[in-house]
């Protein structure tokens, strides 16, 4: 670096006097070694993880179906971790991968619903919206080589219609009518769309019944499934009843099922 | 410098951590063969990442305009992003100048779009379709840094190095004697671009379920759908 020239009474300091001295190579790293600027270390791994997330549409709505286990690596470390969210009358959110950016990206929603709230002017986000939103988020961090550690799926009712799509670490985004990620991919996926084949206009009880099932197979065979549930239902048929809880049992390792209904106000 | 090697960052048998990669490669192809006043674009709507498909009704085909259809295959989370912006800069190009953008002049942009993300490229494989402003077919195709080239027909994707050498032969007339090439017409265009699809699905695990077809004429664009096997 160019040493400072101090001006005197006589001969004033000369204009250009901090920089690098003309016509010499200017070293970058004398300043700036002592600082930790060669990297920056992101995101680079999940470390409270939720496994598959299952979602299906049905005659007149949509469901989705995750288990309420935080698992750290192998350990099954937190036993309540709910992974599916009512974001408003008529959509519903559920996410695998990292808990923690699930959490952070659940009260950003949060507050994109209340701000929408505070408006008042009777309109509220749809699935379509909220899924599209969902895309640019993902994508926008994963070009910053910083993502968010998650699989969402998202549900509800667009205009009457039954939505169901989903979003990944990258922001690959599509839409289908039935959906299931992490190891449901694998073991949940054909079960389903057997079914969707044998009866393509699924009721609700049925549409209950497959995912029931979906769950019970994963149950067997992912180590990082547990055998309490959350299943979402957004759907046209159940108006009266909000969050009735029922509970069953499938087999003698399993102990029972939360079952949410949650229901839309058309 | 590496990681490592300063102090206060060794990770001898320290945690694993999954190494994060941007891309992924979601397969399907993509083909388009222009004549004197047509063009078809098609592609399969299989998306899928490795041994898994994530859907089997994903159309790859972008209607730009009503003369200009853009099929993409890759990364299917850049083709949605280098999709939903080049729609964007051709409502801009509407509004500004009060008549649709011509195939040319989204060829010419889609080329700079993609060469413009260089260092950091969209992870796909475009192929555009349209019609000129003479109203003659025309195929321009990409590579994912943004090389352009314009072409009669053109197959890219999972099964372009599949098809590609079928339709040099069927429809370049190719490494063939004693023919004299001649303009082909939509119906053997179309029993062609079928044909492709149902054999590349026989070799290609990333290419199946069915295609999505688009007829580009003058009168406007007609859609038509083909299922292909699904295993």
């Amino acid at each position: 670096m160019a040493s400072v020239v101090s001006g005197s009474l006589c001969i004033p300091a000369r204009l250009w006097q901090n920089g690098p001295s003309a016509s010499c190579l200017f070293n970058l790293s004398d300043g700036l070694a002592d600082q930790n600027t060669y990297f920056a270390q992101r995101s680079q791994a999940p470390i409270t993880t939720g496994t598959s997330v299952l979602g299906i549409t049905f005659e007149g709505g949509v469901a989705i179906a995750a288990d309420i286990l935080g698992s750290y690596g192998s350990l099954a470390r937190f036993r309540n971790c709910p992974r599916i969210m009512h974001v408003n009358d008529n959509i519903i959110l559920g996410a695998g991968g990292d808990y923690a950016d699930y959490q952070y990206l659940k009260d950003v929603i949060e507050q994109k619903i209340l701000e929408e709230e505070c408006l008042d002017d009777g309109f509220s986000i749809k699935p379509k919206a909220l899924h599209c939103w969902l895309t640019r988020v993902m994508y926008n961090r994963r070009s910053k080589f910083d993502p968010f550690w998650n699989n969402f799926i998202v549900g509800g009712l667009q205009d009457d219609e039954p939505f169901l799509g989903t979003v990944d670490k990258l922001g690959t985004a599509y839409v289908d009518r039935h959906i299931a990620t992490g190891y449901g991919a694998y073991m949940a996926l054909p079960l389903m769309r057997e079914e969707v084949e044998r009866n393509p206009i699924m009721t609700k009880d049925a549409a209950q019944k497959l995912l029931v099932k979906c769950l019970e197979v994963l149950y067997y065979r992912d180590s990082r499934s547990f055998p309490k549930v959350k299943l979402i239902f957004d759907c046209l048929m159940s108006l009266q009843s909000l969050l009735s809880t029922c509970s069953f049992s499938f087999s003698p390792y399993c102990q029972l099922f939360y079952l949410f209904l949650i229901s839309a106000t058309i | 410098m590496a990681v490592n090697s300063l102090a206060a960052y060794n990770t001898y048998g320290g945690p694993k951590s999954i190494p994060f990669v941007p891309y992924a490669d979601n397969g399907g192809s993509v083909v388009a063969i222009a004549g004197d006043d047509y063009v078809l674009v098609a592609s399969d709507t299989r998306l899928s990442s490795g041994f898994s498909i994530y859907t089997r009704e994903q159309s790859k085909l972008f209607r730009l305009s009503d003369t200009t259809v853009l099929g993409c295959s890759g990364c299917w989370c850049d083709t949605l992003t280098l999709a939903r912006i080049l729609e964007a800069r051709l409502q801009m190009y509407l509004h500004e100048h009060n008549k649709p953008m011509s195939t040319p002049a989204v060829a010419q942009m889609l080329c700079t779009m993609l060469y413009y993300k260089r260092f950091f490229p969209y992870y796909v494989s475009n192929v555009l379709a349209g019609l000129d402003e003479e109203g003659k077919g025309c195929v321009y195709s990409y590579d994912p840094i943004g090389y352009c080239q314009q072409t009669k027909f053109k197959a890219s994707g999972s099964s372009g190095a599949l098809l590609q050498p079928l339709l040099d032969n069927q429809i370049g007339y190719q490494n063939m004697e004693n023919v004299t090439p001649e303009p082909i017409c939509m119906e053997k265009a179309m029993a062609i671009l079928k044909d492709t699809f149902i054999s590349a699905a026989e070799r290609d695990i990333y290419t199946g379920d069915s295609i999505f077809i688009n007829i580009i004429t003058k009168d406007g664009i007609q859609e038509e759908k083909f299922t292909l096997r699904r295993d």
